[in-house]
């Protein structure tokens, strides 16, 4: 049964409040904070960030807090330029990559969060275990039945073409952390992004596993827990629509019964 | 190492509200309504065949304010789920996934429902004479 509010130990109060001395442009970002060490509940920091010597996407502002203002603050990050997916977390109020995220596209106060309805191992970084793990479970990999070519596979222009759109995903979980059904079904849901690329391996005209991957799908919850909400599609940092990779997957499982 | 015992971060309490997030949350209550609707029809129909005066008598409860609260809600619901139906159909058959067209869409159900709902009580009264 899915659960509305935040468990006890889990609702957010008020933090400290951060100033930047001498900073006359200044922007409050809200930070969401959790020390797995101190034993208290999660709050919310504020840190007043010099703007004149700030960077311009979001995750600038971060590591500036990190480098000048607190350096307990944890996230994870890595390329800062949309192809890792590391700094994926929920920005006012919707899931992005704080690396792609520009603050001058953010109104007033900036409130940063984990990505949402996820364990939290500190501050910003959530436990994406079963996420992957539920990745793992869908075998993201070519399985083929015919002998191995010499050379490669070959695909016709068209037959590539399919993957437009699919082979994008960096596996942010930006789509999966924003569904309402992933959050109130996540151990048996698989989620937006899992399915995408589920849709990824289905469509490939080189694998040969299509059959044994719908079979895998036709469950109650696996697949069918999308009620095309539509929060992945509009969250996804990549462009992609998810939304849409899970409604083809729902056509083949109808074309396949005749 | 020691698991802390690790929070949940926020998830309805953040996250921002979109129309489509909205129509979907809505189709579900609406139809949760349109359940308990279709029971107060019913006993609608079953007060008919039992005879003229306890049907008289629950056409009074449905005659009252609160009676008339309840049928507007539901002839809202019954219009809003039947917009955000047919916009679930199109989606089942691969279309609307365009987040621009999804989201006009999504915002159309609710002007379509409300536009119903307004005019089918406008019509009701206009026949009673009311109007």
């Amino acid at each position: 049964m899915a659960e509305f509010t935040l468990p006890k130990n889990s609702v957010v109060g008020k933090g400290k409040t951060v100033k930047a001395d001498g900073a006359t442009n200044t922007k409050p970002f809200h930070v969401y904070r959790w020390n797995p060490d101190d034993g208290e509940n999660p709050k919310m920091d504020t840190f007043e960030v010099d703007m004149d010597t700030c960077g311009p996407m979001v995750l600038d502002a971060l590591i500036k807090i990190k480098n000048e203002m607190d350096s307990s603050v944890t996230f994870r990050r890595s390329c800062r330029e949309g192809v890792c997916g590391s700094c994926a977390m929920n920005i006012n109020g919707k899931n992005g990559l704080a690396c792609t995220t520009a603050i001058e596209d953010t109104k007033g106060d900036v409130a940063i969060t984990p990505l949402p309805h996820q364990e939290i191992i500190k501050d910003l970084v959530p436990d994406l275990s079963n996420f992957y793990a539920q990745y793992a479970s869908i075998k993201p990999w070519m399985q083929t039945q015919s002998p191995t070519p010499e050379k490669e596979r070959l695909q016709s222009h068209e037959d590539r073409e399919k993957l437009d759109g699919l082979y994008e995903c960096i596996l942010c979980a930006c789509c999966s952390t924003s569904c309402p059904s992933y959050w109130w079904n996540d151990d048996k849901y698989l989620g937006p992004a899992v399915l995408l690329q589920s849709y990824r391996w289905l469509i490939d005209s080189r694998d040969d596993a299509t059959g044994e991957r719908l079979d895998d799908l036709e469950d109650p919850f696996r697949l069918y827990r999308c009620h095309t909400i539509m929060n992945c599609a509009n969250a996804c940092p990549k462009g992609l629509n998810p939304a849409k990779a899970i409604a083809e997957i729902k056509q083949m499982m109808v074309e396949r019964q005749g | 190492m020691a698991q802390a015992n690790r929070p949940l971060s926020p998830h309805l309490q953040v996250y921002r509200w979109a129309a489509p997030m909205a129509v979907s949350i809505i189709h579900r209550a609406t139809g949760s309504a349109l359940a308990f609707g279709a029971i107060l029809l019913t006993w609608w129909l079953v007060a008919l065949a039992t005879g003229h005066d306890y049907f008289s008598i629950v056409q009074d409860y449905a005659g009252s304010w609160m009676g008339r609260l309840v049928l507007f809600g539901i002839t809202f619901s019954l219009m809003q789920h039947l917009a955000s139906g047919i916009r679930h159909l199109f989606m089942d058959m691969g279309r609307l996934y365009d987040l621009k067209i999804n989201a006009l869409t999504a915002k159309s159900t609710f002007v379509f429902s409300i536009v119903a709902t307004l005019g089918i009580w406008y019509a009701a009264y206009k026949v009673m004479g009311v109007l």
